[in-house]
Parts: C-alpha cells; structure tokens; sequence
C-alpha cells in the first residue's frame, strides 16, 4: 500500500481495495517501526487518525465521499491544528496547543482525509537543513549522514520513507522544494495568495506559502484543488477562480515555451547537478517543449535580498513570542525585562536567535536605508526580471540547489547554509507558484530540477510536470530499506 | 524675557467601530477583563489581520470633514516595541502614507476671532491592552479587551499658542468626531486622549524650542492645567540658565506638575516596517464623492445657520452647537416651543445649571427636550409665568410627568381673569393704606420703589400665579386713577 501515490490510494479506496483504517493503520504501524530512526513526526495522533479513518470509512458507505476521503497524510508542525500541539520545532511552542485549525488543514480535513500526525521541521522553519529542530534533527532516508534538507524536513522524510504518501509543508524561501529535491520527491509551493495562509505561523510573512511534498506532480494537483481558494482571513489571499489541475495534467506539452537563464548554471553548480537539471530541459524538448534563453539579471542577489527583507519580516514576527500570553516562561522572572530575556533566550535556538538578531538590525532606524529599502528595491528588479521573462516564454526551469546535502557532522556554516535557497527564493521573492521534481542521481543520491511559472499558473506547472513524469522514472525511485 | 508658548497637539479618538480594526471581537467598553480578545487580539501564531472596513469608513469621515488631502494610497505598518499589554510585539499603525494627509481646523478664540489650525495628518492605528498595577500585589494584571481597538491618531500642526487655544481646538475636534458619529468622544473610558507638545521660544524667534511631550491627557482641563504648568517648568528652566531636554512627561493632577517619563536618548527605535499581511488601502475617487454626500451639517455650518435662521447671538450660537447632542437637544426644544430666543435662554440657563449640577451630560438630561418645549408653550401661551416656570421645571426634573400634568395637579395655572386680579389688588390696597397714602404724595423716584413693593405683595398674594403684565397694567391703574 505505501509503494501507492494519494491518487492510487485514493483509487484504490473508492474501489474497496482496502479501507480507510486499513490503509491508515498500516502507515501507523510503518511509522512505529521507522520513525524512531528518521524522526520525521514530532507527533503522531494515533486515536484521532483511527477515528478519522473510521469516520471516512463510514461516510464512503453512505456514499459521501471526495478524492481525499480515508487518504492519511501529515502536517508540517507549523500549521495549527486544534486540540493538539503546534510546536514550530521550537522549544518556545513545546506546551502551544491552537484554539483553531489552520485553513489548509481545515479544508483537507473537510474533503475526507486522514491526519496521522505533525512532522519535524527546522525551528520556525528559519534554517534549510532538518537539523535545527528542538526535538532532534531529522535523518536522510537515502544517506543517513547527510542532512534531510529542511526546513519542512519531516514533511519530505516521512513520504521518502513512505510513512505516508503525501504531506503538507510551508515554503518561505524553498523549504518544501529543496527537501523535496533532496529526497527524491515533488514539492509544490503555490503562488502567493492562492492557499491562505490563516493558522500557518508566520516566519517572512511576504514570504511564507503553503504546498505539498508529494511522490507526483497527479498528487500535488490533487492536494491543491482542494486547499486553494479565497479564505477572508488572510488579507493577502487571491479571490480569483480556482482552475481545474486535474484536467489540465495531460495536455501535450507541444509548443511549451521554457525559459532556462544560463547564469544560473554557472561554475558554483555541481557540475553533475548542473548536467542532470539540464536533461531534465531536454527531456522537456523531446516531450514538444521549445527551449528558450532568458536573461535574470538580477538573480544572483536573490538570497541576500531574501535574507535581508525575511529576516526583517521574521523579527518583528517573533516579538510575540514573549513569555507573557502563551509559550515558554521562564521560571521565577526578576522583572519584565527578565521575563522576556530568559522565556526567548532559554526557548529560542541559535538559529531564531540570529535571524531576530539580524532582523533587528535591519530594521533599525540608522541601517534600515542601506539595508531594507535597497533590499526591497532589489527585489522589484527580480520581479521585473521575471515579469519579462515570462513575456517571452510559459515557464522557467533552473537547479533546485546547486549541491548535493552536506554531511550533518560538518558544523553548520549559516552563509552557506542559506545559500542552498538562491534559486527557490526566487519564487518566494515575487510570489511565483514553483515546482521541484526529481530528475536523476548522483552518488545514489536524488538531484531536483524546478520550474517556476507565472502568478496563479500552477495548472502549467503540474501539466508540464506530470508530463515529464510520465516520461521518466525519477520519481518512482525509492531509498533502500524503505 | 518675552515667551512665545508652541503647542502641537496629537488627539487619539478611538473609532466607534463595533468590532476591533483588525479582528471581529466586540470592542465595547466595560466588559469583564479578557472576555473580548479573541485568538487574533492574542497574538496567537498563524491569526492575521483583517482591516475593519467601518474604520476607513470613518476615517475618511474624518479627513472629508477637515478639508483634508487624501491620498489614493494607504498604507500599513509595524510599529515595534515589547509591552505585555501589547502581544505581537508591535502596534500596527501607519507611518509613510497615512490614510488622511494635511486638513485644517477652524478654532474660535476668546475675543471671538477665527483662528485656522493645519492637521498635519490623522492615521488609523490599533490601540493596545490595559495594564493594571492596583489589586494585584507584586503582579501585573493585564486586560486585552482594549488591544486592537480602532484609533485615528489626529496629529495638529504646532500652531496653538496657549494652553485656551490648545483647549478650543482639542474641543472643538472632540466636537466634530462626535457630529460625525466617528467616536463617542467619552474621555472618562479612554475614547478621546490627547498628546500634548509643548515648547517655548523668545518673541520673535523663527526657531522651535526644545519640546516636551505630556502622554495621555485625559480631560480638557488637565490639557489646560498640564500645558500652563509645562510652560512655567520650561520657563524656570531657562531663565535660570538651565538648558532643556526633548522628553516625554506625565502629567500629574494632584500636584499640578508633569514628570519626566524618558528622554529622546532613552527612547525606543520603534524599528518601523511595512506590514506584510495587510494590503494598502487604495481608494477610489468615487467612494470619497459619495461619502461626502453623507457627511452631517458640522459644527460651523451649523453655528452659522443657528444664527441666521434663528437669530441668536455669535455666542449663543456657538454655545448650543457645542457638541451635536446639545444643537439636536436644542433644535428640538425650539420646534416644540416655536421661540428660538426663548429656547436659547433656558437651554442655555436653566437646563445648563441643572446639568452641571450633577455633572451630566446632554445626553443624560433627566429634562427630554420635548418637556422643555412642552413648558415653554405654557410661558408663550401666558398659562404659567416665568417664574412658575422654574418651579415646574424642578418637578419635570424629579420625574413628575410633563408640564402640563404639573401645571394642573399643583394648580400652577396663572390667573389671567382681571376680574379676580383686581380682587387681588384692591385686598391688598385695602391691607397697605398706610402706604397707598404715602406713595400717592411721594416723588417720582420713591413712587418707583414702591411701585415694586406693590407689585411683590399682589404676586405674594396670588402666590405666583397672577399674569404679571396684567397685575403691572391693573395697578398702575389703581394707583394712578
């Protein structure tokens, strides 16, 4: 059961293959018999998956019943889910229980599904590694000494491992895409605005979008029909009509214009890496697509623009993480200032406290010209870069990342560490929908190529995806053991 | 050495939106603590906000109001700073692009003159929690009913020169909010607090002294008390050689004196940035068109027509158009009456002492507006003198029904009959002979006195309800034929 995709599962239950509790005690009991190794689920709700299953199970007899009804999934740890704990990875939301339901999980809880429980994830999601999480890091099924990638590590793990066919995950700036990519996997982060972002902690609120870490491009389309939509809770949400994604899969790919920027397969790609991304276009090409060059001229500033404006955002995000109303308190506070020093100090990692530091720095009055405005300046040209490019083509397609995962005993190098992210940050800078999938290996290990299209396109993204998928067997590989 | 006082004022007014600017919880006022914050107003991870559509309403109610320039474009943004009665961390208010821009307000001064105040801007912000300190020893308690509630921040141009000044324009803005509907303008419970900037510079001086800013004043005559009284500390300070500070103080009622809170060296960098889940405000010319059709007559416009179409005095007028409950109370005491003039003088007098006598507001008046007219048509109509009047008055105020009903239960009608008025008088001739004789061989000055002593004693004997003109005319005749 678990070798399925959500669409085979999905099929497979409509058909009465097995049931809803079936299909769900099974990955229960793959995740009691794994997860003790990857730890990719920071909490697993055993009753309340069986009792899900159970009620899906009912409704399919009463003939109630939606693509998603009895299908187990998992949630990154940063959506709220009521009733059980939404920790962040952190130590700060360790006691945090939400009195409300993010909206993406309120709607795939609504359509049928199953939850089994909370993935692992990098502290606020504000490291791309799998390794900055309170409650331990997260291991790489395929080389368990290298990093998962992050910040939704869990969320990739617990599909590669096949704990469970597809997960939800928040990519703020590639952190679906690039352990997607890490773990042989399809990522889809949607266009700003298109899945609201109600009850998903905010880490850079310009930033942050919700997606999915899926086995197929079928899936991710699945997962997204129903999580898109207009939600009057976020004020940034899009009020434009959801397309169908699942009619639009198999269209022919025939006269597809893909944009490929050289500059971004320069001398600090991998090589091999570089080559693979590269096949991947021209596995596009034989598929009908026409391969053009563009320019994106501005890319290269991508992360320190992201860097500079998230982390800005993320320090003010942060601020209410006091001590005061919910979270962490440290014990017997002298005073105020000892109350908020301690609670943050003692509950927040390094990585939080660096990213509220640098924030606070650039935003500060006597900085924030040189730093946040330029920033911002930049990433308008980014925007226009790409607003150009796709004057002239359908989608783009670069690298994921330009390595292979580092090995986890190398002590964390944050600069590089966030260097991971410069070409997936550049959908989270101008809200483009993107989309990672496997393309090949090297050293055993799995190599992603994204495609990024324009605002609301996800139906040309999943449609081109889906394609090459059909076409390849990349996604189909699995880590050993597994 | 000659001072020139410069008083700029910064007026919070909350919004009387019935829910906060940025979440659906209730912001009455009032309630038990807490039980109005909602997982938004809390902070929670996750909860965004959503802007109250009531407070652009309003505030561009306001900005229409004052003349005010107003930009296509508005935006949002965080202002950063930890308090416990704050819980994200961050006020979110509006900083570059406010959404009311430059305006003016037209204040009266004490010789009557007109004075035109600049409003630098007014921007929509939310208001933060209560911190309570009393009843619980070695804590802090803290309400969120208040976190998130509607604020405009009505910034003047520093352009008052006195502490009466700055009175007339705070008031004469708590005036317009409130005929706007905009805010209840209760300073009591917080609705309408005020900033004051103070500064002081010799006479002639082109140059801005070095200001002080008094927080949270909260009653318009703690903002005449606390301005005076900066203003002398400023002046001590220089003329002893001293050299002031830029400071935010408190002010502190019970010793008349500010303090100092902090100084610009200690304050925060509020570290402003744009906020990122809120879009800007863009506004269509055609939303601003049509609201302007619903503004209500403003305060101005209605002391001038107070004295046009009823003809009452520059002061009177302003007077009665002071707030809008009074000009409502007023135009409707005159409806039913019909006598503008006679409306005035007992709005203005009578009604007045009794609200001040037990610190009430117009809206509180034990006196509807209907009694009050209902009385005055007894005046008019010659049924109870003026004098009655004020007794009948009393018995409205305790609740005794309406004028007529008291008028006829007390048998307060005036005697109008001259048949029974010249009973009266020839008994009361007959019972002062003695003085009959004298006045009738007295000059003219000593016949006036006794003329009043003559009238006082017929009244005395009618206890009141004599027609007055009648027992003048009907006398003069017996005393002179």
């Amino acid at each position: 059961m678990h070798q399925q995709t959500l669409a085979q599962q999905s099929q497979a239950l409509a058909k009465g293959d097995y049931s809803a509790r079936e299909l769900t005690s099974h990955y229960l009991q793959r995740i009691e018999q794994f997860d003790s190794q990857l730890n990719s689920f920071i909490a697993v709700t055993t009753e309340q998956a069986l009792a899900q299953a159970d009620a899906a199970d009912a409704a399919r007899k009463s003939g109630t019943v939606t693509s998603l009804t009895g299908v187990p999934l998992a949630h990154q740890d940063v959506f709220c889910s009521q009733g059980t704990r939404t920790s962040c990875g952190s130590k700060m939301l360790d006691n945090f229980i939400a009195p409300y339901n993010a909206h993406l999980l309120e709607q795939l809880q609504l359509a049928g599904s199953v939850s089994l429980g909370k993935t692992n994830m990098d502290e606020f999601a504000m490291t791309a590694t799998g390794q900055s999480s309170f409650y331990g890091p997260t291991s790489n099924p395929w080389d368990a000494l290298r990093i998962s990638g992050g910040a939704a590590s869990g969320s990739a793990v617990a599909v590669a491992a096949g704990l469970v066919a597809a997960s939800t995950a928040c990519d703020t700036f590639g952190d679906l895409r690039l352990p997607a990519a890490h773990n042989g996997l399809t990522g889809l982060k949607a266009s700003y605005g298109r899945i609201s972002r109600f009850g998903m902690t905010a880490n850079a609120s310009s930033f942050d979008q919700a997606g999915f870490i899926t086995r197929t491009a079928e899936d991710a389309a699945l997962l997204l029909q129903v999580a898109a939509g207009f939600d009057t809770r976020d004020s940034t949400c899009s009020q434009d009509t959801v397309a169908d994604y699942n009619s639009s899969l198999n269209q022919p790919l025939s006269g597809l214009r893909i944009g490929i920027a050289r500059c971004l397969f320069d001398a600090s790609v991998d090589s091999r890496i570089a080559d693979l991304v590269l096949a991947s276009a021209g596995q596009l090409q034989q598929l009908g697509a026409i391969l053009i060059d563009i320019e994106l001229p501005h890319s290269a500033q991508s992360m320190a623009c992201a860097s500079i404006i998230g982390s800005g955002e993320a320090s003010t995000n942060m601020s209410r993480f006091d001590g005061v109303r919910f979270g962490y308190r440290c014990a017997d506070p002298a005073d105020l200032d000892d109350l908020y020093q301690r609670s943050r100090g003692e509950a927040f990692g390094p990585a939080v406290q660096q990213r509220i530091m640098l924030g606070t720095h650039f935003l500060s009055a006597n900085q924030y010209e040189d730093y946040y405005v330029q920033a911002q300046r930049v990433r308008r040209l980014i925007k226009q870069d790409l607003t150009s490019a796709f004057g002239q083509v359908d989608l783009i397609l670069t690298p994921v990342t330009a390595a292979l995962p580092r090995t986890a005993s190398k002590t964390a190098d944050p600069v590089s560490d966030w260097s991971c992210q410069r070409y997936t940050a550049l959908a989270n800078l101008a809200g483009l929908p993107a989309l990672s999938m496997p393309c090949g290996q090297v050293d055993g290990l799995p190599v992603g190529t994204q495609l990024l299209a324009p605002w609301l396109q996800e139906a040309r993204l999943l449609n081109a995806a889906h394609q090459y998928q059909q076409a390849t067997d990349w996604h189909h590989s699995r880590p050993n053991g597994f | 050495m000659q001072w020139e006082t410069v008083i700029g004022l910064e007026i919070h007014a909350q919004l009387a939106t019935k829910t906060k600017i940025f979440s659906g919880s209730s912001s009455a006022f009032g309630a038990a603590p807490n039980s109005q914050a909602c997982a938004g107003d809390l902070a929670m991870p996750g909860t965004l906000p959503v802007l109250n559509e009531e407070a652009v309403r309003m505030a561009y109610l306001f900005g229409l109001a004052v003349d005010a320039e107003i930009g296509e474009v508005s935006r949002f943004d965080r202002k950063n700073y930890f308090y416990p009665d704050l819980p994200s961390g961050y006020q979110t208010s509006q900083m570059d692009l406010p959404i009311v821009g430059k305006g003016h307000m037209d204040i009266t001064l004490e010789d009557g003159s007109t004075k035109r105040i600049g409003i630098t801007r007014a921007h929509l912000e939310e208001d933060a929690g209560k911190s309570l300190h009393e009843d619980f020893s070695g804590m802090t308690g803290i309400d969120l009913n208040r976190a998130g509630s509607t604020l405009l921040e009505i910034v003047s141009e520093p352009e008052l020169r006195s502490a009466k000044e700055a009175v007339a324009y705070a008031r004469a803005i708590h005036s317009l909010v409130q005929y706007l509907g905009v805010c209840d303008g209760n300073m009591a419970e917080g609705s309408f607090r005020c900033d004051c900037n103070v500064s002081i510079r010799p006479v002639g001086q082109e140059e801005f002294g070095v200001r002080a800013e008094i927080k949270n004043v909260n009653s318009f005559r703690f903002i005449e008390r606390a301005i005076n009284s900066e203003i002398r500390r400023q002046i001590e300070v220089l003329e002893d050689g001293g050299t002031l500070v830029q400071q935010t103080r408190l002010y502190d009622p019970a010793k008349d004196e500010t303090r100092a809170m902090r100084s610009k060296e200690e304050a925060t960098d509020y570290r402003y940035v744009p906020c990122p889940n809120l879009l800007p405000v863009v506004i269509e010319r055609s939303y601003l068109e049509q609201l302007r059709t619903t503004l209500p007559e403003l305060p101005v416009q209605k002391r001038e027509r107070f004295q046009s179409e009823f003809s009452l005095s520059a002061y009177d007028a302003s007077v009665l158009t002071a707030s809008r409950a009074m000009a409502d109370y007023y135009e409707q005491v005159q409806k039913t009456c019909g006598d503008a003039k006679l409306a005035a003088n007992w709005v203005m007098g009578e009604l007045s002492s009794l609200l001040n006598k037990d610190s009430l507001e117009i809206g509180q008046s034990p006196v509807s507006a209907e009694q009050l007219g209902g009385l005055l048509v007894r005046i008019k109509d010659n049924t109870i003198s003026g004098n009655i009047a004020k007794t009948v008055f009393e018995a409205i105020a305790q609740g005794e029904g309406c004028a007529d009903d008291i008028i006829e239960k007390r048998g307060l009608k005036q005697v109008t009959d001259s048949g029974a008025i010249e009973a009266i008088l020839d008994e009361m001739l007959a019972a002062n002979a003695a003085e009959v004789e004298e006045y009738r061989t007295a000059d003219e000055n000593r016949r006036s006195r006794m003329f009043g002593f003559f009238i006082g004693q017929a009244m005395k004997a009618s206890r009141g309800k004599a027609n007055p003109q009648q027992v003048n005319q009907l006398l003069r005749q017996k005393l002179e034929g």
